[in-house]
């Protein structure tokens, strides 16, 4: 049974079609120990920006450059590699990324959230729970959650060193008087470690909770902006909010129509021009896993294991 | 009923096979050759060797097909494959007063030693379109050749601002013994406050457009610095030379052609300076004279801090300029909105909605409180 899974999960390696001229991951070895260098620092301050000396990737700034550095210094030969955008495994780019690491690295990839050891992602953190030995690689396009107030980086690194971070209270307060609540929908900024405020990334903040206490390791990769900064295993990570405003996330009032999930981030999908729409889970991997379950439900055995693979369940942060 | 859209790898895969048949046109028509490119398209391997930071026309050219003559994705190949090269040393500086000189011209003095040389220039030709290109000239060589001086131009002309600088008309850059290493925006991120060798290395490699209208911006009065005067421009051959460690001494490694720009500015002292010139300088790789000219004036305008002047309009504000001048940075970012960001716009959605259903159940409080503020 285990065997018929795993068939039907798309996992693939490409070693046939490695690039040749190539450096393993398409960069030279001292540019990966200077990241890796700048990832350890990053991991040391949690939620702080560290400046890398990024380099021109053979894809365009702002598709993913700092992400695919990060994954291009960490990844080894035995690594499993998945890559998301927008929470599902077959959008352009994440099949762009994916394809660029077979072919310099001729990696195993998946779009098995579990079976990954390297996640990279643009715009969602997965539904299944990551587990301790994991990495989460975050793809960011605007690493400094003070940039649209204050569009000064000389300005901004002196708050961040005061931890003087007044004008994004005042910002978010003035968001409450204006307009009852604090409107911002995504990249909702957080507090990592009592002590930085940092930008999750264009994630939909109802990820936000997933990144506190998260036993995987997250590395955030701004390649443009030439900054790396990290969230090690088991750090608090809290969303800006107010005693009388508490963070709150996105509800819907529908459940998944593919797989039923209530629990997990819907992508609105408009099905014709009457305004008829459905909902479906952003993450395709957790959908695809779900309905596996329930059309397998009759076949005994089969729904332990993926109870057992963390896919489902409520999850605990201690 | 909605399946989830699959198969994005085998629509890339197909996109691609599209371009490349776009690329290639109707097959009727012969194949662009790398050499015609090199050789009839000179200015635009020359702008693509300089944003893009490496001096190969082979290459250049090559990238100019791939990217079927858009000079900002040839660029950007460029720069991709510049990363993947190891760096075996650094040159000696280049000496431009020893420059095999094509073209070299003044405004700043009606003659200069050495003389004006026009070389080959639009300046003063009349942009009428010439239906005689429409057809090639292959068949009569005759038309499109220069006659050749019987005097050989004199090289090693003296740079028209060391003649200034005999006087001390103008700002001495030279700078006694210190010889540190020249910063690399390559390898590390751009820090601020930045130094005029980052500041110059980021104009060199800045979008021609960019800088151009920068330098326009300056020169409408969008800068104090008044209106600066062409010291000289002058475009030609010169020599690369390397000391490998081995041998201890400088050995010539190739030749290069480079256009270089020196604009004099006038500065009005300080407490502590005497009125003086001020240089601004530009340097592109083959002829590029536009981009040289713009990078000068731009070059002095970001040097107001150094100089205690006021900054107060975009092109003096470094921030703003060194930021926003790389097109391959810029083109990526702007065109990154073509990726899906549908997460996002959902989370926009549903808060929009909670919005719009308050303000549409009429809520008072709300209201008496903009009344207020109005006034």
């Amino acid at each position: 049974m285990k065997k018929q899974f795993k068939e039907q999960s798309e996992t693939g390696s490409d070693r046939s079609c490695v690039m040749e001229g190539y450096n393993f991951a398409y960069l030279d070895e001292q540019t990966k120990r200077m990241i890796r260098r700048t990832i350890l620092k990053a991991v040391a301050i949690p939620g702080y920006q560290v400046p890398f000396g990024s380099r021109e990737m053979p894809l365009p700034y702002g598709w993913g450059t700092g992400g695919i550095q990060v994954t291009a210094s960490l990844i080894g030969p035995e690594d499993t590699l998945k890559v998301i955008d927008q929470g599902a495994d077959d959008t352009t780019n994440a099949v762009s990324i994916r394809r660029f690491f077979s072919r310099t690295a001729g990696v195993h990839t998946t779009t098995r959230t579990r079976e990954a050891t390297i996640i990279q992602t643009r715009h969602r953190i997965p539904e299944t729970h990551l587990r301790n030995g994991q990495i989460i690689v975050y793809q960011v396009p605007i690493p400094e959650p003070l940039r649209f107030i204050e569009p000064r980086a000389k300005e901004v690194r002196r708050m961040h060193a005061l931890k003087e971070y007044g004008i994004m209270f005042v910002k978010l307060y003035e968001d409450i008087s204006r307009h009852g609540r604090i409107a911002k929908a995504f990249d909702y900024p957080v507090l990592v470690n009592g002590r930085y405020v940092m930008s999750p990334s264009p994630i939909p903040k109802f990820d936000n909770p997933k990144m506190d206490c998260m036993p995987a390791l997250q590395i955030f990769g701004a390649g443009r902006e030439k900054r790396i900064y990290a969230v090690p295993p088991y750090t608090r990570v809290k969303s800006l909010d107010f005693e009388d405003y508490p963070f709150e996330v996105e509800r819907w009032s529908k459940s998944c129509a593919l797989c039923g999930s209530e629990h997990s981030y819907l992508d609105e999908i408009i099905t014709d021009d009457q305004g008829s729409r459905m909902y479906v889970c952003s993450d395709t991997d957790y959908c695809s896993l779900r309905l596996a379950e329930r059309d397998r439900d009759f076949q005994p055995g089969f729904k332990d294991e993926i109870r057992a693979s963390g896919a489902i369940g409520e999850r605990k942060c201690t | 009923m909605y399946v989830a859209v699959k198969g994005g790898e085998q629509a890339i895969a197909n996109a691609h096979k599209l371009l490349s048949e776009k690329r290639r046109g109707d097959q009727a028509v012969p194949e662009l050759e790398i050499s015609q490119i090199k050789e009839q398209l000179g200015l635009s391997v020359d702008r693509v060797m300089t944003e893009g930071s490496l001096y190969d026309r082979g290459l250049a050219a090559i990238a100019i097909k791939q990217a079927q003559g858009d000079l900002v994705e040839a660029i950007f190949l460029l720069r991709a494959y510049r990363t993947t090269l190891p760096r075996f040393g650094f040159s000696e500086p280049i000496e431009t007063s020893r420059m095999e000189i094509q073209r070299r011209i003044s405004s700043s003095f009606k003659d200069i030693p050495g003389g004006q040389v026009l070389g080959p220039t639009y300046d003063y030709t009349h942009r009428l379109i010439d239906f005689g290109l429409e057809t090639p000239e292959n068949g009569n060589p005759e038309i499109c050749r220069a006659e050749v001086a019987a005097e050989a131009i004199q090289n090693a002309m003296p740079r028209v601002a060391d003649l200034l600088l005999a006087e001390g008309l103008i700002e001495d850059e030279a700078v006694e013994g210190e010889r540190r290493p020249v910063a690399d925006l390559t390898r590390d991120p751009l820090e601020l406050p930045a130094e005029r060798d980052v500041r110059l290395q980021n104009l060199a490699r800045g979008d021609e457009g960019f800088i151009l209208s920068l330098a326009y911006s300056l020169l409408r009065g969008f800068g104090a610095s008044g209106h600066p005067f062409l010291g000289e421009i002058r475009f030609g051959e010169v020599t690369v030379e390397l000391v490998p460690e081995e041998l201890g001494f400088p050995i010539e490694v190739g030749e290069i052609s480079v256009t270089e720009c020196i604009m004099f500015n006038r500065f009005i002292g300080s407490a502590t300076t005497s009125p003086k010139f001020v240089r601004g300088y530009g340097l592109a790789y083959g002829h590029c004279e536009r981009k040289a000219m713009a990078m000068a004036i731009i070059d002095y305008a970001l040097r107001s801090r150094e100089l205690g002047e006021k900054s107060e309009y975009p092109a003096q504000d470094e921030e703003f300029v060194l930021f926003h001048s790389d097109n391959v940075q810029a083109s990526g970012f702007v065109e990154h909105l073509k990726l899906p960001h549908y997460v996002d716009f959902q989370a926009d959605l549903v808060l929009m909605r909670n919005q719009q259903a308050e303000f549409n159940n009429g809520n008072k409080g709300d209201r008496e409180i903009e009344n207020e503020e109005a006034i």
